[in-house]
């Protein structure tokens, strides 16, 4: 076939530029605006140049949070990533049974963040909810209101009962879609179950994990609504994550220049993070 | 190495198997034996490969027994039978290199890796892999990772048996024979049982020193190359093997003899005596193009036939001609002369003129 270069073919990419554009582009914009001025009114705006970053990276609210934001996705992948692949190794291969384990869990996936806080919240409760209530009726002494490690232990498993479904059904399509020769020409070489997990099935998961490690990532690093309804970042600011600082800073005190500031090396990290995984992951089997 | 024995087998994917139509395998009695390299031939969807699963272990039968040495094994596993098998599309463990996929059975079963080091270099030297080893086995070429598909079945020594459900499928002419020799050879120096799956029966003939046919879900015929050519047990076989296939022609009982049309064929005093006996109206003869003699001259055996079609393929001739109502295909020598719509006088010699009664063959009284 006879190619013609012709440039007037770059008007086609116009309407994706133009999407693109007004999707992420002039946002972000604008928040790169706010975070280079001080503004105190309409028409009143300074320029600081890097004054915002600087003070920002030095706050220790906001370190504080970083920190405890990077603990907690830490946390959420390495507890969902194993289990969700141990849930996902334990269901049904087929039939009506298989459609069963498949709807209970997707049940968590659709329920909206609010209603999840709302319903830990009620649930972990001493008084009345069955999970508070249980736990001190055993003899522990549970408090996810005043005590630092029961609010961190709530919130994290509440995100484990909402996620961790994701995961397992991304790896149960992983695994489904593995021929059966392979665990037949395991079976003939004689592999052990681990061995199987570990040569046949990890390997093959490896493009779904990506996924579920990025967006699990992704989305942790971001939690906002379930804490905010469940323990409203606290006691004292011990589950005050990223979103919820920030949000306190535009929103609450007005900052508007540090908080774009914020929003944008925020940006900056789930975009770094997220880099380093994937290029990790697809790199690992490079060599050679 | 083991004597593997499959008695009164019996094979269905359905769990509630109404009729004989539901059975991939029915009712087959069959030895093979210790250190023998077998093919089985037959055509796709006959039950060779349920029948090659069912010695693995893959496959539970619905009925009957494996035995290894006279014990029955039919509830242990493939890993209890140490059985190695070679499926048609190359399975390779794509996360490990060459030489970890050529190790993997070794090393799951606990050998010293020094042992395990000296195995896959001469399996991968048999092979001609031995450059590839430390490469990811998923960069592979097909032929190549079904060498090495190959080789996870070949190193382990001790198996009782090495299965191939048509292990050269997805490789090209010129390499495959090359393979099918070092099989053979690798055989020759192991002893290994071998059982090799295919519907080629040059692959067969090739491979084996005796061939199983297979044919709806049932070993019709076992035997050497020559005897499947020149005694076949089973219309079938007859058709399946030889290229072209006999020349099968449904007949009624004579006097002494068969006719087809307005053509009498006198058959032996013994065969027709067999027909006498027998209730079965579903009577053929069949005899190879072979061993059809073509001539210009008439004689008292010949039957004058019309030449329908030559087909000169390059060391010999394939003629078709009419014989009556009937079709028949005959080979001749490059030499031989006939003219398409001239006629030609054809004679069966008796030694090759089968008789199949429900599709098998009577057998001539011993000589």
């Amino acid at each position: 076939m006879n190619k013609v270069p012709n440039n007037r073919a770059w008007w086609l990419v116009l309407p994706v530029f133009i999407l693109v554009a007004f999707s992420a582009l002039i946002p972000l914009m604008t928040v790169v605006n706010y975070s280079v001025q001080d503004i105190f009114g309409p028409g009143n705006a300074y320029y600081v140049g890097t004054e915002w970053f600087k003070e920002v990276l030095n706050d220790e609210r906001l370190q504080d949070s970083l920190l405890r934001q990077f603990a907690f996705s830490g946390a959420v992948l390495a507890i969902q990533i194993p289990l969700g692949i141990s849930v996902a190794l334990m269901m049904p291969k087929s039939g009506i049974k298989a459609s069963l384990c498949l709807i209970l869990l997707a049940i968590p996936l659709l329920i909206p963040w609010n209603v999840v806080g709302t319903i830990w919240q009620i649930f972990g409760r001493g008084d009345i909810g069955l999970f508070g209530w249980g736990l001190n009726a055993l003899g522990l002494d549970y408090n996810y209101t005043g005590n630092t490690v029961d609010a961190w232990l709530t919130v994290l498993l509440m995100d484990v009962w909402h996620w961790t479904p994701l995961v397992a059904l991304l790896c149960y399509s992983g695994l489904r879609a593995i021929p059966e020769a392979f665990y037949q020409a395991a079976e003939i070489d004689r592999a052990s179950r681990w061995a199987v997990f570990r040569y046949i099935q990890l390997p093959r998961l490896k493009s779904v994990l990506v996924i579920a490690v990025l967006l699990r990532f992704m989305d942790s690093f971001m939690i906002y609504t379930e804490p905010f309804v469940l323990t409203g970042g606290g006691p004292g600011s011990s589950t005050t994550f990223l979103s919820q600082t920030l949000t306190t800073m535009a929103i609450g005190q007005f900052d508007i220049g540090r908080a774009a500031a914020f929003s944008l090396i925020y940006f900056l990290i789930v975009l770094l993070v997220s880099w380093l995984f994937f290029t990790a992951i697809t790199h690992l089997d490079k060599e050679k | 190495m083991a004597e593997i024995h499959l008695k009164s087998l019996a094979h269905s994917y359905s769990d509630t198997p109404t009729g004989p139509d539901d059975y991939a395998i029915r009712h087959l009695d069959h030895v093979w034996e210790k250190g023998g390299a077998y093919a089985l031939l037959g055509p796709s969807g006959c039950g060779k490969s349920t029948m090659l699963n069912i010695i693995s272990g893959l496959l539970q039968p619905s009925e009957g027994d494996v035995l290894f040495d006279g014990k029955r094994v039919n509830e242990l596993s493939p890993r209890d039978r140490n059985i190695a098998q070679v499926f048609q599309f190359p399975v390779i463990y794509d996360s490990m290199t060459v030489f970890q996929n050529l190790a993997f059975p070794l090393k799951n079963t606990g050998v010293p890796s020094s042992q395990i080091k000296a195995k896959v270099h001469e399996i991968a030297e048999i092979l001609e892999i031995e450059g590839e080893l430390h490469k990811k086995a998923k960069n592979l070429s097909a032929d190549q990772k079904q060498k090495v598909s190959m080789g996870r079945g070949l190193v382990r020594g001790d198996v009782s048996a090495i299965l191939f459900d048509e292990p050269l499928t997805v490789i090209d002419p010129q390499l495959k024979w090359k393979l099918r020799r070092k099989l053979k050879q690798i055989h020759e120096q192991f002893d290994i049982t071998m059982v090799y799956v295919t519907h080629d029966q040059l692959e067969a003939s090739t491979f084996a020193d005796k061939i199983a046919v297979m044919y709806g879900g049932q070993i019709v015929q076992f035997g050497t190359p020559t005897e499947l050519f020149e005694q076949p047990n089973h219309t079938f076989v007859g058709y399946f093997i030889g290229s072209p296939g006999m020349n099968l022609i449904e007949v009624q009982r004579c006097p002494r003899g068969v006719c087809f049309g307005s053509t009498v064929v006198p058959m032996s005093a013994h065969q027709v005596e067999v027909l006498q006996r027998v209730q079965s109206n579903n009577i053929r003869i069949g005899i190879r193009p072979e061993f059809i003699q073509a001539s210009d001259v008439p004689a008292d055996d010949t039957f004058e036939a019309e030449v329908l079609d030559l087909e000169d393929l390059g060391t010999y001739k394939i003629m078709t001609v009419k014989l009556d109502c009937e079709t028949l295909k005959v080979r001749l020598t490059e030499d031989q002369q006939f003219e398409i719509g001239r006629q030609v006088q054809l004679s069966f010699p008796e030694k090759w003129l089968k008789l199949y009664v429900d599709e098998f063959l009577v057998e001539e009284k011993n000589q």
